[in-house]
């Protein structure tokens, strides 16, 4: 009896998988949106497409929601976008984030201070997307999204206008009804594929998101390093056997001929600690946005000085 | 993938989950590592040298069978009762967690690798992983937060002997959560030539398995010990429950008989508040942090609450996912005990019996001697003396002035 309810269960993830790998191909051979999409902009998908139409590559900077207040995280993502961002990762705060380095464990501890619940968080979400159509990721850790509810999150966070989730601390093993929720609600389960992953696991990754798979160019923790990782090219092509889906690069990222490297192995460059970082230095605060906004040109490449 | 070997109640399944407690909640850079770990523990289970090898170091390094000592004077004291202390704290290093560092020590030289990683919050783990690593000729680094540094120096100063570094921890609450992240963040960017010595039933799969499986020796012993002594299993034991290493050594091997209560022991710290103690099943509620799905102590927002308590080894805010399913279950009955009772406790043992408990230890003591009163004359009870108390010495002098226990001698 418990055997078969296994057996069952184990059937319904390799028909899940099957079914992902083929709406994936699906979301890159067609360009019409399904059925089910038509009401449902997938704005991550869209986005990749008119950057590949056009020849050009993303840009996704991540910030900390809260940092260093919700009102300056609702007033920073159109700059973000203005100064030439594609996507972006917006960051909701946990008190133990394992897989994040200095600079953005203090970004993370200046947006707790202040006590936001999740439902803040989303409030900012969607005020920013009445101001702007630029796709919005969520990244977080798994505690406070199951705390909320999967479900629950999973409506809230589209109704307010985000369009993807990367949970840190979700595989595709612990993800399953993770990614049904998601989908069910139309928003885009991004993984992360990591050097140490094997081809096994890339295969199970790559079917299991939706929007774009997140290579982490090296192993080790988020944070600003000197030089891109030589694990960054294989990585991308290993991820690249498994699916057609656009690739984007991150973790360590900091400069621009980092981001030009990163943009000649794939769709997209993400960077964080170092525009975290470049925000702490930041004094006065009525400064903020413009010299986010220039650090994100100088890093593009359309600027030439930084702050 | 081949089912876990299965214990005799909760497993762990193949996914890693007892009753769905349990799991592998990790950044996908340690799900290869992770998946290694357990390849290498399932080789390591159907190796008969393997058990042979363990056997031999806890025989002539940890210095076991550890002794199960009838504790007259203190069953006196309670009036009820035969109460035996099985004797953790007189192995080599003087707590229950040499078990599991020689267990995993073995496993890392099977998989190669050249250095340990570990968290400690009381400092026997971290003495424990230093020991190992040295006869193993590792290097090694040890994770403890700032506030545990400060509560137990001495243990500090045993890990920097034996050749270990000690890497301060100054996130968070500065106590053992925060040495895991830390550990953790070392592991994800290290997994090359790094095994993370794990000290609890915590943390993702393989972990909660692997080292309740290396600590139920404590029960396997206790058994052949009170039937020799005896000649009946005993009514009731009681363990200290911080992750839960210890309590599921004591508790494993007597699962399977129904006739037998068991009682884990949280601390309760200061008080009931959130922020005040580590009683996870009083005040927690279902949560993952660091791996594994469990009862955590938390805020309404999902982040982890601080705890307290005076024993750093009690002083987490998770519990070992296996404790959980038993909890669920009724296997288990969890109560906790707060701060002046443990330190209570700790005195008179000390006392009656001429044995310093661990301040963890003192815990379970304190539950007995609360429970003193429900007890026949002859109910047998075991309690897992987890660790001898050196180590609290001073912290406890800090607390009860020399004049406090003066007036208060017999």
């Amino acid at each position: 009896m418990e055997r078969a309810q296994k057996m069952n269960k184990r059937a319904n993830t390799r028909f899940a998988m099957e079914r992902a790998q083929k709406m994936n191909k699906r979301a890159n051979t067609r360009f019409a949106p399904t059925e089910c999409e038509a009401h449902m902009p997938r704005r991550i998908g869209e986005k990749f497409r008119v950057l590949k139409a056009g020849g050009g590559k993303a840009f996704i900077p991540f910030i900390m929601a809260g940092d260093p207040d919700l009102e300056s995280t609702v007033r920073l993502v159109p700059e973000l976008e203005r100064a030439g961002s594609h996507i972006v990762e917006l960051g909701i705060p946990f008190s133990d984030p394992v897989a994040d380095g200095p600079t953005i464990q203090r970004a993370g501890a200046r947006a707790l201070r202040h006590g936001y619940a999740m439902k803040d968080y989303l409030k900012a979400v969607e005020r920013i997307r009445r101001q702007t159509g630029v796709p919005l990721l969520l990244f977080s850790y798994y505690n406070p999204i199951y705390r909320y509810g999967l479900e629950a999150l999973a409506r809230d966070a589209r109704q307010a206008g985000a369009d993807g989730v990367l949970v840190t601390d979700i595989t595709p093993e612990e993800g399953e009804e993770y990614c049904a929720c998601l989908e069910r609600n139309g928003l885009d389960p991004v993984f992360l594929a990591a050097p140490t992953s094997s081809a096994e696991r890339i295969e199970k990754i790559a079917a299991c998101s939706r929007g774009f798979v997140y290579v982490v160019s090296r192993t080790g923790v988020t944070g600003a390093q000197q030089e891109l990782s030589g694990a960054v090219r294989p990585t991308v092509e290993r991820v690249r056997r498994h699916t057609e889906l656009p690739v984007a690069v991150g973790f360590g990222i900091s400069h621009p001929d980092q981001v030009r490297a990163v943009w000649q192995v794939c769709e997209g460059a993400v960077v964080g600690s170092a525009i975290v970082g470049a925000m702490e230095k930041v004094r006065d605060p009525s400064r903020l946005l413009p010299e986010v906004g220039e650090f994100c040109g100088w890093l593009t490449g359309k600027k030439n000085s930084h702050l | 993938m081949p089912a876990a070997k299965a214990g005799p109640f909760n497993g762990p399944d193949a996914r890693g989950r007892f009753s769905g407690y349990g799991g592998r909640f990790v950044p996908e850079t340690l799900m290869g590592p992770l998946e290694e770990l357990e390849k290498a523990y399932r080789d390591a289970v159907l190796d008969p040298g393997f058990h042979k090898e363990l056997d031999r170091l806890f025989r002539t390094y940890a210095g076991r069978p550890t002794p199960l000592t009838p504790a007259r004077r203190f069953a006196a004291h309670i009036g009820k009762g035969r109460i035996y202390l099985k004797r953790e704290d007189l192995t080599h290093t003087g707590a229950h967690k040499i078990n599991n560092a020689l267990g995993q020590i073995l496993l890392a030289r099977r998989m190669g690798k050249s250095r340990i990683i570990a968290e400690t919050g009381a400092g026997q783990h971290g003495v424990a992983t230093a020991t190992v690593a040295a006869l193993f000729g590792m290097e090694c680094e040890i994770y403890m937060g700032t506030e545990d540094m400060r509560r137990q120096a001495l243990n500090v100063f045993r890990m920097r002997l034996l050749g270990a570094k000690v890497r301060p921890v100054d996130s968070g609450s500065r106590t053992l959560k925060d040495a895991i992240n830390e550990a953790m963040r070392d592991w994800v960017t290290n997994v090359a030539d790094t095994h993370y010595l794990l000290g609890s039933v915590l943390g993702a799969h393989p972990y909660p398995w692997m080292v309740r499986d290396f600590q139920a020796v404590i029960g396997r012993e206790a058994r052949e010990q009170i039937l020799a002594a005896e000649g009946r299993l005993p009514e009731l034991l009681v363990a200290c429950v911080g992750g839960g290493s210890n309590a599921i050594g004591l508790f494993y091997d007597f699962l399977r008989e129904p006739g037998i209560r068991m009682i884990g022991v949280e601390a309760g710290g200061r008080g009931p508040a959130l922020g005040d103690h580590a009683a996870r099943f009083e005040g927690g509620s279902k949560g993952v942090l660091q791996g594994t799905l469990s009862y955590v102590l938390q805020d309404e927002n999902g982040q982890i609450a601080g705890t307290h308590s005076v024993s750093a080894g009690l002083d987490y805010p998770a519990i070992g996912p296996e404790h959980a399913a038993l909890h669920d279950s009724g296997r288990v009955q969890y109560t906790s005990v707060r701060d002046e009772a443990a330190l209570e406790a700790f005195r008179l043992l000390s006392r009656t019996e001429g044995i310093i408990p661990a301040l963890e230890s003192a815990h379970a003591i304190a539950e007995l001697l609360r429970r003193g009163p429900e007890l026949e004359p002859d109910t047998l009870v075991i309690v897992n003396l987890s660790g001898r108390g050196d180590k609290d010495v001073n912290q406890v002098a800090e607390i009860l002035n020399q004049d406090d226990l003066k007036g208060r001698s017999e």
